[in-house]
């Protein structure tokens, strides 16, 4: 049994597209004729003559006991399939990313607003939300252990998991920590030589990924008792990993197929719908779709985490950094997700792209009856960067020293060592990338006589006319790693198929990559055709059929998923390559593919690919591994952790209604080294994407969690930039290649969303002359209204 | 119910529509035109518009019942009658305005009416009039270029035939 959309799922059919342009150019994305059509399947399109749709129930209590759970009533609704509660699991009841602390349904229990409980599948979605609100479950409600106090005295306010509750874990309240040790770390002999000491605390609200397209998919029981799975996800091995056990099936029988995904930033990399839809197509032996709506979709998937974080700095007085002495509290809420890879992220470049010779740093990541939160763009180096570029400005102003100058002169560069012991062995380019910033033209002062007041902050609603608004400009520079750390095993599969189809060399390129928008896509053609020297390529469909490509996350598919193309797409081409020196005998060395022939540097074409090829094709399969990295001391930090950083710097201008808190950027600048772009066009564009998500962060994107309940689950209430709240982003990408990457790429998407948060904050305190040490920055902190 | 009415110049019959089904829920589901999108379902991301007798609005605010007898566009009706890219889906092809592509659909029918009015917009114009189609991915700075695009080649064409 297969799926069809209603539009017959080109996207999940091959999409074969010519192009003279390989790595460099920027060519136009394959998916992209089929997007502006409308005809792009997402994976809240997809559609099956004799499908369900399933929903969840979700509690309205952060932490209470469940005593019962009637589900009679809804079971008895017309049109009503199956309603299923975690007895009517096959499998393992929890799962997880990296701790399988996760209940796919609540056990009698449940840990945060808006945990699944129970499942129904019906003959039309108003028919399931009616027969969810007829399934009675009778609650003790507990006090929701909510906050760093809380937490952190279980023996007072009780766990959020009973210690040894499921086997692995054992810590109480305390998901991760992670201690760093660096030089004498932070003694009293050390503080001795500092001139001059700057402390702040500092907060960041609940950030959310809120990609467009919500979780969504279709669960198709097959024949031999497994599951097809279309679904919008950011790696399919980890989730049929996650499923199959609780399915209780094999995982070659769990076989999923990549639907459009409309974004993800993070929010995708755990479950949500996919074991809830495949239970349900089990259980009644039909497809079932499930659609999440905008409050569900909040609900379903983990956030950024919330932060709070205390720095202290002590320079000498010519500016030079001494120590660093930081606490980062992270809530991770409810389940782990992701929050011990968060914790080691914070931790080994929660000190800034500086050198500071002595540091003392701990994060941890807290259970807590809260929303859960994992991984988002920029993973744990978001929060941090906000509180140690809020430190560079606060040290800066105490010494009377140019801020930017300031950070210039404590700048790490190629050579250098990261707290964690880690030498950096390609290019560090900090202070070459503030310049540039800080060297691009301003933006014309205001001029309130010229005006179009629709530019003011407050813009469209005519709330100002220039009166009581201030400019001010901000700086920042942040560093993110690319790819997984600590000794995770990350690698990718690309499998590359070379053939003659219609007289035609046509390089037909497989991964299970995960398209989530970034364009992924675009540029494995553009490998392709410049390495096997052919005009057209064909992206085959992401599925299981082909090995893991490991996550669209971490900024690492370029990197990962791309070289691991490159491999194969050199593969096939020695293979064509050995065929010809096998059939002419060829003793040429300097033999390569282009335009279609085999050519030798020496003597040109030496034979077209079509002859060569016949109607034989060249299928091989290549993985790509990252060099290995060791996981950090759990006491000092230390290990070479990172496969590689990258680095960007922004300037913001900002226009501030002082007397209203409105805030307006102006302009946000942005400068990144990008190592070498592969697709410029798109590089731009994911800066671009990355910078705009920073400036929700820094003036309105907050999920407003009280006693543990979510209180804005809507786009009405959350708020994310419009075209009104983002200004023009001029980029300066430089390109300094990494000699251990393909290509010497750098990954891009997350340095931006880390770097550009504070240079906004920056540039509203300077119009201002608030401290302002929370974000997002709203109108009544400028106001002084609270 | 039995709902029918003109999608993209054809006329088309629903039936057994609940009475609380929305314009989008009837196209997506029920008549097979997916292109407009499902992100918010409350009006406020613009992601679902679709032209109603030639305005733009939220296909997720219209009751299904409402277009009896009416006429919808959508984003699949954008092409030119032989079925090549209209002028604003190409300009955002090109800009680079499409990355995970969910909110083009929306876009696209918001670009095309605000051209449709004002074939030369200003910044300022273009950002009013795309105030209410949130986009996650891009930044918007490649959709302005591709509003500006359209709107280069549009008086450009309307140049030529004169
Ligand atoms: S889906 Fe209609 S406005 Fe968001
Ligand atoms: S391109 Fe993804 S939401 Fe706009």
């Amino acid at each position: 049994m297969t799926a069809r959309t209603i539009q017959g799922q080109k996207n999940l059919q091959d999409i074969t597209t010519g192009s003279t342009d390989g790595i460099g150019g920027s060519p136009l994305r394959p998916d992209g004729t089929l997007k502006v059509r409308g005809e792009f399947a997402y994976s809240s399109d997809m559609w099956h003559e004799d499908m369900l749709w399933g929903m969840a129930l979700r509690s309205p209590h952060p932490r209470a006991n469940i005593l019962s759970v009637d589900i009679a009533e809804a079971l008895k609704t017309p049109g009503v399939y199956a309603v299923l509660t975690h007895e009517d699991i096959p499998g393992s009841k929890y799962y997880g990313l990296e701790i399988q602390d996760q209940p796919a349904l609540a056990i009698d229990k449940v840990r945060y607003h808006g945990e699944a409980i129970a499942l129904v599948a019906a003959d039309h979605p108003e028919t399931a939300r009616r027969a969810v609100k007829k399934i009675k479950v009778e609650y003790e409600v507990l006090t929701p252990i909510t906050t760093e106090e809380q937490a952190l005295h279980p023996e007072v306010h009780g766990y959020v998991h009973e210690p040894h509750e499921y086997k692995s874990h054992a810590y109480g309240n305390i998901c991760h920590s992670q201690k760093l040790v660096h030089g004498q770390g932070v003694t009293e002999a050390v503080k001795a030589l500092a001139d001059v000491v700057v402390r702040g605390e500092y907060e960041v609200g609940m950030q959310d990924q809120a990609f467009l397209g919500p979780e969504s998919g279709l669960a198709v029981p097959a024949e031999d008792g497994g599951i097809d799975l279309y679904v919008a996800t950011q790696w399919l091995h980890v989730d049929r990993q996650q499923m199959a056990p609780v399915l209780g099936l094999p995982e070659e029988k769990v076989r999923l197929t990549l639907a459009g995904v409309g974004g993800a930033f993070g929010g995708r990399e755990d479950l949500s719908m996919q074991i809830h839809a495949s239970l349900l197509a089990q259980r009644t032996g039909k497809p079932v779709k499930i659609v999440y709506s905008r409050d569900e979709s909040f609900f379903g998937h983990v956030h950024r985490h919330p932060a709070k974080m205390t720095y202290e700095h002590g320079a000498t007085r010519d500016g030079k950094l001494v120590y660093a002495d930081v606490r980062l509290v992270l809530d991770g809420g409810a389940y782990a997700s992701a929050s011990p890879a968060v914790v080691g992220n914070a931790a080994s470049l929660g000190n800034g792209p500086y050198n500071i010779p002595n540091i003392r740093m701990e994060a941890i990541a807290l259970y807590t009856n809260n929303p859960s939160c994992g991984a988002m763009r920029g993973f744990g180096a978001v929060q941090a960067c906000f509180g140690y570029e809020s430190q560079m400005d606060k040290l800066a102003a105490e010494l009377g020293m140019d801020p930017v100058e300031l950070r210039q002169l404590n700048a790490m560069s190629e050579g250098d060592y990261m707290p964690t012991g880690q030498r950096i062995d390609s290019p560090a380019p900090v202070a070459e990338l503030l310049q540039r910033v800080k060297d691009m033209p301003l933006p014309p002062p205001l001029d309130l006589d010229n005006l179009d007041i629709r530019e003011l902050p407050g813009a469209l609603s005519n709330t100002s006319h220039g009166e009581g608004i201030v400019r001010g400009i901000g700086y920042s520079v942040g560093i993110k790693n690319v790819g997984f750390s600590e000794g995770f095993d990350d690698y990718s599969t690309a499998r590359v198929r070379l053939e003659v189809i219609g007289g035609e060399p046509v390089a037909m390129v497989h991964t299970a990559m995960a398209e989530v928008g970034q364009g992924g896509v675009t540029v494995h053609g553009q490998i392709a055709r410049t390495e096997l020297g052919v005009e057209k390529v064909t992206i085959h469909p992401a599925n299981t059929e082909v090995g893991s490509a490991g996550s669209t996350s971490a900024s690492r598919q370029t990197y990962m998923t791309g070289g691991a193309v490159k491999l194969a797409a050199e593969a096939v081409k020695q293979a064509l390559i050995a065929k010809g020196r096998k059939r002419y005998g060829w003793t040429h060395q300097d033999l390569n593919l282009v335009g279609g022939k085999v050519v030798s540097a020496a003597q040109g074409a030496l034979v077209s690919m079509v002859d060569l090829l016949g109607d034989e094709a060249i299928d091989l399969t290549r993985e790509h591994h990252h060099r290995p990295t060791v996981a950090f001391d759990k006491e000092t930090g230390q290990g070479f952790g990172h496969v590689q950083y990258t680095f960007c710097a922004n300037r913001a201008v900002v226009d501030v209604d002082v007397d209203l808190g409105l805030v307006k950027v102006v302009e946000l600048t942005a400068a990144q080294d990008v190592g070498k772009a592969l697709n410029p066009l798109s590089v731009i564009g994911q800066i671009q994407g990355g910078c705009t998500q920073a400036l929700g962060l820094a003036v309105m994107e907050e999920i407003i969690v009280k006693d543990g309940k979510v209180r804005n689950a809507s786009f009405t209430d959350y708020l994310i930039p419009t075209i009104l709240d983002v200004p023009p982003i001029p980029v300066d990408m430089l390109e300094l290649p990494d000699p251990n990457a393909p290509y010497g790429l750098r990954g891009v998407g997350e340095a931006p969303t880390v770097s550009a948060t504070p240079s906004i904050v920056a540039a509203i305190r300077a119009a201002t002359g608030l401290a302002l040490n929370r974000i997002p920055v709203r109108p009544e902190h400028l106001t002084g209204t609270l | 119910m039995r709902v029918t009415f003109t999608a993209n110049g054809k006329p088309v019959e629903a039936d057994d529509v609940w009475e609380g089904e929305s314009l989008l829920y009837v196209l997506r589901e029920r008549v097979g035109l997916p292109g407009s999108k499902n992100a918010c379902e409350q009006g406020e991301c613009g992601s679902c518009t679709v032209y109603l007798d030639g305005t733009p609005v939220c296909s997720c605010l219209v009751a299904a019942g409402q277009v009896q007898d009416r006429e919808v566009r959508t984003v699949e009706g954008l092409s030119e009658e032989n079925g090549e890219l209209g002028l604003v889906q190409q300009a955002f092809i090109d800009a680079g305005a499409v990355q995970c592509g969910f909110c083009t659909p929306g876009l696209l029918v918001q670009t095309d009416a605000l051209l449709e009015s004002a074939p030369q917009p200003s910044d300022t114009d273009i950002r009013e009039a795309l105030s209410g189609n949130l986009c996650r991915c891009t930044g918007y700075e490649k959709i302005m270029d591709a509003v500006r695009l359209a709107s280069a080649r549009k008086c450009q064409k309307v140049g030529t035939a004169e």
